[in-house]
């Protein structure tokens, strides 16, 4: 008769914590919490313009309350490591071959920082003009 | 513990005796060479024989002895005991797979998921022998040549959260290998196997966590195949709208 019993490990809650490289990836996957709620504050203010100037004007307001200020301090970290972390790993997911030889890493990674720069200048002056 | 001695933990498990599994120390002599394969070698045979563990090449070509080293999927033969001394140096089987015995473990889902892939070339016409091999440029090689070094040690899957959670998983080693009989000029199996990469549990199971890259021995890039499928999966379903077949 056969002896064979395999024994099955629990992954523990916590499977997250007991590793860097796992907990920097949550931190990654989790900013999108904090920037899903940035995003519905700004939804929030774009509905209060519909409603007129006092809405729009109180959305402001409520705007400059410390927690306000400290949430949207927290939500623009997380966004830029988010955005650090993802443009270090663009590179896995683009295999782009010039003649004989695959476009080296650094080069998409500098595409990737390139075309935030021109963006965000662009949505500056947007917003200033 | 003296300077010329380290401590090595074991997750100990004998399925006859154990209703689970248990932690055994041993103090074996200290040596800057000695791998943690090597290590185990030194207790069989001076220390306790009844330990079991996988192993054969002790060079990093059979993948046969993956194990946990201190909470890290690592090959035991291509980590030494320098590397952690004077710290103690703590074994346990491959995460995510049952454990067989001691250090060995049930890999029969990762071998079944390797052969789930197709992982042969799937030519688009059978040629005659007569007709000579299948010819290809070294550019063509070069392709695909990085996803097939794989030593099926399966460290990628005790790296990945995501066939922690979900065992339907494809995983990794398995995508890489897809990835690799994809990429093959002399294969014309791509639309077989798109149905696997397609599904939940083929590439979009996968959330880039990253760390089957980190661990993988041979360099081989799961990650970056599981990513480059999942733009081929968004291309065939772009496609598939216009032009279902």
């Amino acid at each position: 008769m056969s002896k064979r019993k395999p024994y099955v490990r629990e992954l523990p809650m916590d499977w997250w914590l007991k590793n860097a490289f796992y907990t920097k990836y949550m931190i990654r996957e989790g900013s999108s919490i904090l920037i899903t709620l940035y995003s519905l504050i700004l939804a929030w203010g774009v509905l209060r313009l519909s409603q007129g100037e006092g809405a729009f004007n109180a959305w402001m307001a409520a705007l400059h309350h410390p927690f306000s200020i400290i949430l949207h301090l927290i939500a623009l970290a997380l966004a830029l490591y988010h955005t650090v972390t993802w443009f270090s790993l663009a590179p896995k997911a683009i295999a782009l071959w010039i003649k004989e030889k695959r476009l080296p890493d650094k080069f998409i990674i500098a595409g990737h920082y390139g075309a935030f720069v021109v963006v965000s200048i662009f949505c500056l002056i947007i917003i200033t003009l | 513990m003296n300077a010329s001695t380290i401590t090595i933990d074991i997750l100990r498990y004998r399925p006859e005796m154990d209703e689970k599994p248990f932690t055994q120390s041993f103090e074996v002599p200290y040596n800057a060479d000695l791998s943690v394969l090597e290590t185990l070698q030194y207790i069989k045979d001076h220390l306790d024989s009844s330990i079991s563990f996988r192993w054969s090449c002790r060079m990093a070509i059979c993948g046969s002895c993956g194990m946990m080293v201190n909470g890290v999927p690592k090959l035991g033969c291509k980590v030494f005991l320098r590397n952690y001394h004077p710290k103690k140096v703590t074994l346990a089987p491959l995460a995510n797979f049952p454990i067989e015995r001691d250090l060995v473990v049930v890999m029969d889902d990762f071998i079944d998921k390797l052969e789930s892939v197709k992982p042969y070339l799937i030519p688009e016409k059978e040629k005659d022998l007569a007709a000579g091999p299948h010819q290809q440029t070294p550019l063509q090689m070069e392709k695909f040549k990085h996803f097939s070094m794989c030593i099926n040690c399966g460290l990628c899957y005790a790296a990945c959260p995501q066939y922690a959670l979900d065992k339907k998983f494809t995983g990794p080693a398995a995508l890489a290998l897809l990835a690799r009989y994809n990429r093959d000029s002399r294969d014309n199996g791509e639309a077989e196997r798109m149905k696997i990469v397609n599904q939940e549990e083929g590439v979009w199971g996968c959330t880039f966590v990253g760390y089957c890259s980190v661990v993988c021995p041979k360099d081989v890039d799961p990650a970056a195949a599981i990513q480059l499928l999942k733009v081929d999966s968004s291309k065939d379903y772009l496609i598939g709208m216009f032009k279902p077949d």
